[in-house]
């Protein structure tokens, strides 16, 4: 399958050093939803805006939708952009946001935009500089998900949205993902919420790409172990370990590597539990400690 | 009903598994298409595919075109075939462990299971 969005050695510098995004090379293949996931200040904002033209890269290339971005409208019409704090003019309502959102889409959808106003309980008709933080994400939610644009970017599309509008929002994208099968890129930070959702992540940290693989391969990339100091001890020697912890005479090390059948008769040996590493404390292990994500690839 | 320990499309398939053995869908009635699985565990549409298709390359379903996935005939004594011979390694063997771990000779283990079962 040729990949929509493609980055060859992309990079971003700015003056004095600082390297927002340092040599990623990335392809993500067509009618999947993908997710960027780093910490603050990874690259992940820096990224999304070379993709979508509103940036130019030092060094590196790239393609969306076998193109080059940058003023390209041919490309642009295609994709769509939600921004964590996007910006509107002055004395805007959402539905003037929604007007001009319709014009710019060409595969708008109209009663997915009635129903999703209609689930947020999104005022069209007030100012919005008067809306709630939550109700200015919503208006990002609706025009994102009724673009229905082939390459859709989300970029922390949720701030200020309480936990029932974030499932209306997952729901909501799942559905129409299915009727109507597009190239998704969320960047999150509530990682466990959207894990299940996912079928190939990019990790980036620092600027540069630390993982850069299906979530299916990654559920299975680390375990915790746990048990007595010693046992626990002898058992990660010579193992990849990404955190540790002790209590007493109690140990627990997450593990990076499947469980083959030859160290599940060790731990079982060794009366060892183990449980599996979430997709959230994964990244978290592995962003905190990059040397060690290096070494896990 | 969803952990983080197996990839999810095997985690799909052996939901599915259980829901034939215990009669929720019988031989040659159809089980949920691919986004309704999607829908209803939150989960993406092509690992909810990829569960169905599981079942499909073990014989357990089959694709009837345009119209959506049927448990095949002989899906259910296939699957108890399956999950007797797993019975031993993945119930058994963790018993007697516990049960030396706390000095339960397996004598003691046969009385506790008659026990039990009575």
């Amino acid at each position: 399958m040729t990949a929509v969005i493609e980055t060859t050695s992309l990079s971003k510098h700015y003056p004095k050093g600082v390297r927002a995004l340092d040599d990623v090379s990335i392809a993500l293949e067509p009618n999947r939803i993908h997710a960027l996931l780093g910490r603050n200040g990874a690259g992940k904002t820096t990224l999304m805006q070379l993709l979508t033209g509103q940036l130019v890269a030092t060094s590196g290339d790239m393609r969306v939708l076998g193109d080059h971005p940058f003023e390209n409208a041919q490309v642009l019409s295609q994709t769509c952009f939600i921004q964590e704090s996007q910006k509107y003019p002055d004395g805007f309502r959402a539905q003037d946001v929604l007007a001009v959102a319709r014009t710019l889409h060409p595969q708008w959808d109209e009663d997915l935009e009635r129903q999703l106003i209609a689930d947020f309980r999104l005022p069209t008709d007030r100012q919005i500089k008067k809306l709630s933080r939550g109700q200015l994400s919503a208006i990002g939610i609706v025009v994102g998900l009724a673009s229905r644009a082939p390459v859709t970017f989300f970029d922390e599309p949720y701030l200020g949205l309480d936990a029932v509008a974030r499932q209306l929002f997952y729901d909501h994208l799942l559905a129409d993902f299915a009727e109507h099968p597009r190239t998704i890129l969320l960047s999150t930070h509530l990682i466990d919420e959207v894990a299940n959702l996912l079928e190939h992540v990019v990790v980036i940290d620092e600027g540069r790409v630390l993982i850069d693989a299906d979530a299916d391969e990654l559920r299975g990339r680390a375990y915790d172990v746990s048990g007595r100091v010693d046992a626990v001890t002898a058992y990660v020697a010579g193992r990849e370990v990404v955190a540790q912890q002790r209590m007493g005479g109690l140990a627990n090390a997450t593990v990076i590597g499947p469980i083959d059948a030859a160290a599940r008769a060790e731990l079982d040996a060794a009366d060892l539990t183990t449980s599996p590493v979430s997709l959230q404390a994964l990244v978290v292990h592995l962003t905190r400690t990059p040397e060690l994500a290096a070494a896990s690839r | 009903m969803l952990d983080d320990g197996k990839p999810l499309f095997q985690q799909i398939a052996e939901q599915l598994s259980n829901d034939i053995l215990d009669g929720t869908y019988p031989e040659e009635t159809a089980v949920p298409s691919t986004n309704e699985l999607a829908q209803f565990l939150r989960i993406n549409p092509a690992t909810a595919g990829k569960g169905l298709n599981l079942l499909v390359d073990d014989g357990i379903l089959y694709k009837k075109r345009g119209i959506g996935m049927f448990v095949a005939t002989g899906a259910r004594d296939r699957l108890v075939e399956a999950r007797t011979r797993a019975f031993t390694h993945e119930f058994i063997a963790p018993m007697l462990r516990e049960a030396a771990k706390l000095g339960i000779t397996p004598g003691q283990l046969v009385h506790l299971i008659q026990e039990e079962s009575a």
